[in-house]
């Protein structure tokens, strides 16, 4: 970024608690602010980690900082035991997840990631909640090759963890096609502009030693010390809100008349993570506080980036977020402050609407004329399972470059910008591999509306099992479904295998969130378009009690619902649940 | 009793005196066999070494007439000691004072003064003398070798007969003692492994040969220092009354599980066994000898192609038993040898069988490699066949050793053993190794025992605490290693050590993988080297590791270094020794034949060991 770091800029206009932030010494801060201040911009130790022979994991902190190069240390959860037993170490692999601004990817990228997921990935790779891919299963040995072959093909893990600006989501409706263009140029500028610029990266993965060792002038913007933690940035195309605009910290929504892109409104503060039993934790839902040009979006990045890098709490890391920083000090003042950054105050948000959050599946028209086929893919994993067969399918379209891929924020992926003429050879090779082109197809409504994050076995965080177990549950709730008469009734459904909540569950009609093995809270009544978080009905209950209450709920909603009126609405109306207005209420 | 005997007390020799004339021969024997126990079990100070011992043999007093004795045994588990034992203490209870020494570290200087000399030799490696033995096998058949016109000897061969190359080192020194002009006292006799009859015999005809025609007086007198140089047999902990090879100890299985992780190509097991009240005790380095149970499946197997009833009972050294329950505890019946070979082609009259008796030993040695027992019998069917004739063909079921795992100090009353399952296909039937496959079927079972006894291997022991050595060892190879670092761990030992491990594959095969971390962040563990052969292409073995570590490898040498070898025989052994050869050369700036000497230097001093099977 341009702007050198502010926090020596002119004294912000109130006087407000600086304790916590930037401006004190690193010895009053969390431990992992003295790791990236020491660890020269990020290069750490990893590279001497790789060709540690006696063992294929890294070392605690070098596997904090390959976050930031986009790589978390795993293990097989489902061997652990075992292997202790066996005095062997745990089965360490290595999760990559690559950035990929608005999801946009090129048939010979899409090869390139097929490739790499084939032959390092456990033949597989998967789609993710924030419109990227990732590999799990890697060798530490391999990381090297992946990221080659990555670059290979203009892609990188740069920014995709860590506290830095993560990977920019981008809405990919692809009815309104060219909107969606002119705001993927903004998010591809937006992405470029808050990445963060180390050579360290080229310097591990690819043993390029830069001329010059690092020095101040290495991170403009960032500094030794970065973000206070991940930041998160994504733009919507109304109707559809798609990326659940609500959930970023920052967020743009296009604004546009006549398919002409005008500007954009800015949300700020939003976020899903929350930890079980600490009330002091809970989702939040952006504001949004104002309207900016086009030309203003890379100045207003710098702000409000600006605002949280310098005043963000650097030493509680749970209490990190943008969402409390603006809680702490009050959205007027870091209104305020942004706008002082700006040199401006904020025009006024100019209206618009949403419809939902969901994917508009299987084949639309855009209005350039193009044809467009979002494919649902449950959990977004790219793998060949039976008959169908995603991965060999996906990379035979590739292979014919019948398409453009958009991956989705719900998981799924866009064949995008097919010649009217190539739309049959799609239907072809779709039909080939076992992939039907009809989504509503022995799928309810609900289950294309469902998102689960991966949880077991990969992720060193989850409590339960979320997308091996979703699909499941899902096939026993149609069956209330049925019963009730609301296969077709479009409901949101989140699982996550613990409250970090990957898959943006509160903001879910139906959510589960695990505690334990079978276990897990149940939300109810958020907003169908992520407008409105839910509430925990029930906690840390099996899948009995899950069914018993979905069954006495779904029932009343076919029974008692206004016409249009959405299962989340209707919980709050008939009582069932209380609304929840502001995330600091989450948890009362 | 004129002369005293400085290493017994004066109370000692009193009760010496009372007991010596009223002992027989056969008596003697047993009794050198318990002064042994007591030694091996440590309840005799093992400060009575070779030395000591032929100084009390020698002070005592011999017939004028009487040529000095010297059994010489070279050992590797430790049975010619025992046995050469049994020679001096025959000898000496019919008043021929013997010395007894090994070959380890007999000074070849007095070879040209021996006057009779007794052999007792066992075959290694492939059909190699003894580890330790080597260097006097070297010198032998070099050509500083004296000529011995003056000597008698006899040879008496220990060996393995489902070995190709049987009993070969004592068939090498036979042939070479008499090529030295020696002249033969008795022709040598090679025993299989279960060698305690034929040595017996063999005894007592060379010891008849030895005794001069009448018996000097005094001979009575002269059998408690009999009993001295036969306590030099004393590492060997075949005692009578401890616990030992022929009363092996029942020990309770505290923990079995496999190491090998999923998706490995082999099993390796860990195996815990509990020594309480046992009174074994043993230093890292020993072996453990486990006394194992034939697979069930196949001894019926092989009661129904014998057409015999399991429950007919039979005669065994254990006195009369089903057979059932004989073949089952007291017979080898998976790999066949020569002796039954010649058995069976004698019950079945078949063609082949009877050539391969009369052919050749190599011959012999593939056929067997390819047919097992149940294969043969399967082939050549004898109608009408009892029992005993079947058994007459088998030989006695033999323990096995293992490695021990674990020392002591860290793990009091307790013997660790890593054991790889021998599991391999033949005639398209799935076999499995006796004693290993025993381990891993009993699995992790509760309150069940496994018999067991400890193995003395005095040539591979830790040096002082302050020496640094260097660790080789392939798969199962690491086990006396763990044992190595557990002990030092334990004495706060200064000497760096440096482990250079070999297996397949890192994620499956890397025995122990946790401790080695843990030893390594603790810094008793100094350095690993690890060699993963089907990860890595090329291929990377032990031997390469040390190659690139070459100038490492000579630096610590030269810092008075000792270097283990452990684990394959075969292979990995003659690889890693070439390689050493060659690190020695480059790095020492040596030429090859000077890079030879400077191993055989470490080997003499016992800085260079091998425990290799
Ligand atoms: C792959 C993905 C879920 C999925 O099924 O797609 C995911 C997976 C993980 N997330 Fe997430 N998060 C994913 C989107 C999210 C989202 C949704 C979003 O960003 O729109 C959220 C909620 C929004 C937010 O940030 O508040 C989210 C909130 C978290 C948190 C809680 C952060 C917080 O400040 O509260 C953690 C834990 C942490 O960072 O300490 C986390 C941590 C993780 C880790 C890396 C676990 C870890 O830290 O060791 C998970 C890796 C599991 C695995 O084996 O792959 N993930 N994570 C999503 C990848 C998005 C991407 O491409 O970047
Ligand atoms: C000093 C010493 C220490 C030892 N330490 C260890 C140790 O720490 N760990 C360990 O695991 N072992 C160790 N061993 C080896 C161990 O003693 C046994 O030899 C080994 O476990 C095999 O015994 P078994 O009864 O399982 O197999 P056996 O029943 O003895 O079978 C082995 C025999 O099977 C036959 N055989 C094997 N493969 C084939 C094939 N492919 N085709 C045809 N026939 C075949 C051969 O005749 C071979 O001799 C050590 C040996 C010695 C001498
Ligand atoms: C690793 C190993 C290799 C052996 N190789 C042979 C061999 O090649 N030929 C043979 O006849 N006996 C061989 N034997 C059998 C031994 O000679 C036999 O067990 C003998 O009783 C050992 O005597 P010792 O205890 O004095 O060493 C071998 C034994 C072992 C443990
Ligand atoms: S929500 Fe929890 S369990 Fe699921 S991926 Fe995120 S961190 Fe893992």
């Amino acid at each position: 970024m341009s702007t050198t770091k502010t926090t020596q800029a002119a004294a912000p206009a109130v006087e407000v608690d600086r304790s916590r932030d930037l401006s004190q010494p690193l010895e009053k801060l969390a431990p992992e602010e003295s790791l990236k201040f020491h660890s020269d911009y990020l290069a750490g130790t990893i590279a001497t980690d790789l060709v540690d022979e006696i063992t294929r994991a890294v070392d605690e902190n070098n596997n904090k900082l390959m976050k930031f190069h986009g790589i978390y240390q795993q293990d097989d959860r489902d061997l652990r035991d075992e292997r202790r037993q066996q005095k062997l170490e745990p089965y360490f692999t290595f999760m990559l997840r690559g950035r990929l601004p608005g999801g946009v990817c090129t048939p010979e990228q899409w090869l390139k990631i097929d490739e790499l997921g084939r032959l390092h990935g456990n033949d597989q790779f998967r789609l993710t909640t924030r419109q990227t891919f990732q590999f799990h299963y890697l060798d530490r040995n391999a990381l090297r090759e992946v990221m080659i072959g990555l670059r290979d093909v203009g892609l990188d893990g740069k920014a995709a963890c860590g506290d830095v600006a993560r990977t920019v989501m981008s809405g990919v409706h692809p009815g309104l096609s060219k909107l969606h263009k002119q705001v993927y140029e903004q998010a591809r500028i937006a992405s470029d502009h808050v990445i963060h610029k180390t050579s360290a990266y080229e310097e591990v993965w690819f043993g390029e030693k830069p001329a010059t060792p690092r020095g101040d002038d290495e991170e403009p913007f960032y500094g030794k010390q970065y973000m206070p933690r991940k930041f998160k940035i994504g733009f919507a195309v109304p109707p559809s809100n798609d990326i659940d605009i609500y959930s970023q910290d920052l967020g743009f929504v296009a604004i546009a008349s006549r398919g002409k892109l005008k500007g954009f409104n800015v949300v700020i503060g939003g976020g899903m993570g929350r930890t079980d039993r600490a009330p002091e934790t809970y989702p939040r839902l952006g504001d949004v506080i104002g309207f900016i040009e086009v030309d203003q979006l890379v100045p207003t990045l710098d702000a409000v980036m600006g605002v949280q890098r310098d005043y963000g709490d650097r030493v509680t890391r749970s209490h990190a977020r943008f969402k409390y920083t603006i809680d702490d000090k009050g959205l007027p003042f870091i209104k305020g402050e942004i706008e002082r950054r700006l040199g401006f105050a904020l025009a006024p948000a100019k209206r618009f609407r949403f419809d939902s959050n969901g994917d508009q599946l299987g084949w639309t028209t855009g209005d350039d004329g193009l044809e467009h086929f979002t494919l649902f893919i449950e959990s977004g994993r790219i793998i060949d399972r039976g008959e169908r067969r995603l991965l060999t399918g996906l990379r035979a379209i590739a292979q014919a470059g019948l398409c453009v891929f958009r991956l989705t924020p719900n998981q799924s992926v866009i064949l995008s910008d097919v010649a009217p003429e190539d739309r049959p050879k799609v239907d072809a090779l779709l039909a080939e591999h076992g992939i039907d082109n009809v989504p509503t197809k022995g799928r309810s409504a609900l289950r294309l509306n469902s998102m689960a994050c991966v949880a077991m076995p990969t992720c060193g965080l989850a409590m339960a099992e979320a997308e091996r177990y979703l699909p499941d549950l899902i096939t026993k709730i149609e069956g209330l479904l049925e019963t009730h008469g609301l296969t077709e009734e479009p409901i949101t459904i989140r699982m996550t295998g613990c409250p970090n909540g990957c898959a943006r569950p509160y903001i879910a009609e139906i959510a589960l969130t695990g505690r334990a093995p079978g276990k897990y809270n149940l939300y109810l009544g958020a907003g169908f378009h992520g407008q409105r978080l839910n509430k925990m009905v029930r906690e840390n209950v099996g899948e009995d009690v899950i069914l018993e209450v979905l069954d006495e709920t779904l029932g009343a909603y076919a029974k008692d619902r206004q016409d249009g009126e959405r299962f989340g609405d209707f919980v709050i109306r008939a009582g069932f649940v209380a609304e929840v207005t502001e995330g600091r209420f989450f948890n009362d | 009793m004129s002369t005293p005997i400085p290493t017994l007390t004066s109370e000692q020799q009193d009760q010496l005196q009372r007991l010596a004339p009223t002992v027989d021969r056969d008596q003697a024997i047993w009794l050198s066999g318990y002064f042994a126990g007591l030694a091996g079990a440590g309840t005799a100070p093992a400060a009575l070494p070779a030395d000591d011992g032929a100084a009390a043999a020698t002070a005592a007093p011999a017939a004028p007439a009487a040529r000095r004795l010297t059994v010489l045994y070279g050992t590797d588990t430790g049975n010619s000691r025992e046995v050469a034992g049994q020679v001096a203490a025959a000898a000496t209870a019919q008043g021929v004072p013997a010395e007894v020494a090994d070959m380890a570290d007999y000074k070849t200087r007095l070879l040209k003064d021996e006057q009779d000399l007794v052999v007792i030799a066992a075959t290694h490696g492939e059909g190699d003398p003894p580890p330790s033995a080597i260097g006097f096998f070297e010198f032998l058949a070099g050509r500083k070798a004296p000529k011995l016109p003056d000597v008698r000897f006899a040879v008496l061969a220990l060996g393995d007969s489902t070995y190709e190359h049987y009993c070969s080192a004592g068939k090498q020194l036979d042939a070479r003692l008499e090529e030295l002009g020696a002249s033969r006292l008795a022709d040598r006799v090679d025993c299989d492994v279960d060698y305690e009859d034929d040595a017996e015999a063999w005894i007592a005809d060379v010891v008849a040969r030895l005794v001069p025609d009448e018996p000097p007086a005094g001979a009575a007198a002269a059998v408690p220092a009999g009993g001295a140089p036969s306590v030099d047999g004393a590492a060997s902990s075949n005692g009578a009354v401890a616990h030992g090879k022929k009363h092996p100890f029942a020990a309770p299985l505290l923990e079995n599980v496999v190491l090998t992780g999923r998706g490995s190509s082999k099993e390796t097991r860990h195996v815990e066994l509990s020594l309480e009240g046992s009174g074994l005790t043993y230093e890292p380095g020993d072996a453990l000898g486990v006394v194992p149970q034939n697979d069930p499946q196949l001894v019926e197997a092989l009661l129904d192609r014998l057409a015999l009833s399991g429950d007919a009972t039979v005669p065994t050294k254990q006195g009369d038993r089903p057979l059932r329950e004989a073949l089952t505890h007291a017979y080898e019946i998976t790999a066949g040898t020569p002796r039954f070979i010649e058995q069976w082609a004698t019950l079945s009259g078949a063609g082949e069988l009877e050539a391969l008796r009369d052919g050749d030993a190599k011959a012999r040695f593939d056929y067997l490699h390819e047919h097992h027992v149940l294969d043969i019998v399967e082939r050549f069917p004898v109608p009408g066949l009892d029992a005993a004739q079947l058994l007459a063909g088998l030989r006695p079921l033999q323990p096995r050793l293992y490695s021990i795992a674990s020392s002591l100090a860290a793990a009091p009353d307790e013997a660790h053993l890593t054991v790889s399952t021998v599991r391999f296909e033949l005639h398209g039937r799935p076999r499995t190794g006796v004693a290993s496959g025993h381990l891993a079927r009993i699995g992790d079972a509760e309150d069940l025992d496994v018999p067991v006894y400890v193995q003395a291997n005095e040539h591979f022991r830790l040096p002082a605490d302050d020496v640094p050595i260097i660790m080789v060892g392939a798969g199962t190879g690491v086990a006396p290693y763990r044992a190595f670092l557990q002990e030092r761990e334990a004495r706060g030992a200064e000497g760096r050590n440096w482990l250079v491990f070999g297996e397949r594959n890192f994620r499956s095969d890397f025995l122990y993988q946790v401790e080695w971390q843990q030893l390594l962040k603790d810094g008793v563990l100094t350095r690993l080297d690890p060699a993963f052969s089907r990860d890595a292409t090329p291929k990377t073995y032990v031997q390469d590791r040390l190659r690139q570590a070459g100038r490492d490898v000579w630096a610590w040498l030269e810092d008075g270094a000792r270097i283990y070898v452990c684990g394959d025989a075969t292979n990995m052994a003659p690889d890693v020794d070439a390689t050493l050869a060659e690190i020695v050369a480059e790095h020492g700036g040596k030429g090859e034949d000077d890079a030879r000497e400077y191993l055989s230097a470490l080997k003499r001093e016992h800085r260079y060991l091998l425990d290799v099977y």
